[in-house]
């Protein structure tokens, strides 16, 4: 499958199985447009093309039929099935650990109802977290680097518990022979110079929430007395981010009460932070904040200026990293990563205060996809193989789409929301994946001219 | 060739010999907590894979 589009000013072809990217002439273009399928065999039955010689055209079909024949055009797939799932013995190798179920804040598009997820408020005990590291330990058989992410509600108000488990989790690492990457996932308005100091030592990844402009940031994010945050986290972000070493994102939310929300990736590049990450918030349609489908042109435009204002500020040396047009067109994840996504409910888990384990943070709410619990050596293999059998190989709609290999099949716990199938995509989140793709490779076409 | 210019040499069937040991961080776990890309990940067999 070959994807031709225009994005930022250039012709673009994405060759979909291969993962081969081309920059087109105008002929070239015009020539795939015509024969989306596969070229035809002889030239004879290329036609003519209005303002274009027979002899430019022949030439660049020759040029195509080469990258054809080189396997970088409508090739074929690399792989048809994807790796083999044994539940109980394949690795659980990641996990989101729900270190509080309780929060200070009060964010009117919280998925996890105001950091409860319609239960009791709590904290995780230390030796809930104990336990819960020792599965991550145990599950994790042929794989040595794990991660675990501290997650809530906010992890901050369980903070003593978070330094003495990654404490015994320090500890623990070196008898199995693994290497834990703790993250978290914090809201910020807690954090002090003691816990950022912990932070920017133990957690390999911090993301930070944050929505942008205040007047977003200030009425999407309050606390749970309905006052502001964001004067209170900007300046703990930029002490905590300001001689990090190792991961960070500032990680916001737009939902369709700001649809301008380049607006807010830019405020947050203003304010120097070179790592952003802004998605669009996933709600119900009834949610006066859901993005609805007649927002996506709008959206879309957005995202083309977001692209050109990246392009200008790279050209200016003073460019960013927005995180859902990051892709490495040389490297990046393996053929076998890109078809199974997340790898949530098999190789990637949540565990809640009380220990029960789920396919992901965003299935705490459906008690019917509890996996099992760390306290009593359950786990679910039926649902865990439902799982890890729901890939960009096996879905219907997933095996039609060009952009597959860079979502890996998106987001089971969107899909189960809305069509209650895990193998059912979200529309919207696939449609605007398509657009931030497009923007993402014409960003690469775009330094690679300035290299040049 | 003067009507295309190829952006990347490597392709997911040379990257991908040998691949899959699964050593790469979830998805979910780097900044965006719904999974919605995985293009980004970064490979934890980089070197490997450079040398091929």
């Amino acid at each position: 499958m070959v994807h031709i589009f225009c994005q930022n000013g250039y012709k673009l072809a994405l060759d979909s199985e291969s993962g081969a990217v081309h920059i087109l002439s105008d002929i070239a273009y015009s020539i795939l447009e015509k024969f989306p399928d596969g070229l035809p065999s002889s030239f004879d039955d290329v036609p003519e093309f209005e303002g274009f010689s027979k002899e430019d055209t022949k030439e660049a079909y020759e040029e195509l039929c080469q990258l054809r024949d080189d396997g970088a055009l409508f090739s074929e797939p690399v792989i048809t099935k994807p790796l083999k799932y044994t539940p109980g013995v394949s690795p659980i190798k990641s996990m989101c650990l729900h270190i509080s179920h309780d929060c200070n804040m009060r964010c009117r598009y919280c998925f996890a109802d105001g950091g409860d997820y319609k239960r009791a408020r709590g904290l995780m005990s230390y030796e809930c977290g104990c336990r819960a590291i020792d599965f991550l330990l145990e599950k994790s058989k042929g794989i040595k680097n794990l991660e675990l992410d501290f997650f809530g509600g906010e992890p901050l108000l369980n903070f003593d518990v978070v330094k003495k488990l990654v404490a015994y989790g320090r500890e623990k690492e070196k008898e199995y022979g693994k290497n834990i990457r703790f993250t978290i996932t914090t809201n910020g308005v807690l954090l002090d110079d003691e816990s950022i100091a912990f932070i920017n030592e133990h957690m390999s990844n911090a993301v930070l929430s944050i929505d942008g402009r205040r007047e977003v940031n200030d009425y999407m994010r309050p606390l749970a007395n309905g006052s502001g945050t964001y004067d209170k986290i900007l300046p703990l972000y930029k002490k905590l981010t300001k001689d990090r070493t190792m991961d960070w994102y500032v990680r916001g939310t737009y939902t369709r009460r700001n649809l301008d929300f380049v607006n807010d990736v830019l405020c947050l590049a203003d304010e120097g932070f070179a790592n952003i990450s802004v998605e669009p918030v996933v709600l119900p349609d009834e949610s006066e904040f859901a993005i609805r489908r007649e927002d996506l042109p709008t959206i879309y435009a957005e995202y083309d200026k977001l692209a050109e204002e990246m392009i200008k500020r790279e050209k200016e040396g003073r460019g960013f990293t927005f995180f859902h047009f990051m892709i490495d067109l040389d490297a990046g994840p393996c053929v076998y990563k890109r078809t199974k996504g997340c790898g949530c409910g098999s190789e990637y888990v949540a565990v809640t205060p009380k220990g029960d384990i789920y396919p992901c943070h965003q299935f705490v709410e459906h008690t019917e996809m509890k996996l099992g619990n760390i306290f009593d050596d359950t786990f679910n293999g039926e649902i865990a193989s439902e799982f890890a059998e729901c890939n960009i190989l096996t879905n219907e709609k997933c095996k039609e789409c060009w952009a597959r290999y860079f979502c890996g099949g998106g987001c089971c716990a969107n899909n189960y929301n809305f069509h209650k199938d895990i193998k059912e995509p979200y529309e919207i989140a696939c449609d605007l994946e398509k657009k931030r793709v497009e923007c993402a490779i014409a960003i690469k076409a775009a330094l690679a001219d300035i290299e040049e | 060739m003067k009507n295309v210019k190829t952006l990347n040499k490597t392709t997911y069937a040379k990257n991908s010999i040998g691949a899959g040991c699964g050593e790469c961080q979830a998805s979910c776990q780097s900044a965006c907590k719904t999974s919605c890309t995985v293009a980004n990940q970064k490979c934890e067999n980089k070197s490997k894979t450079e040398s091929k």
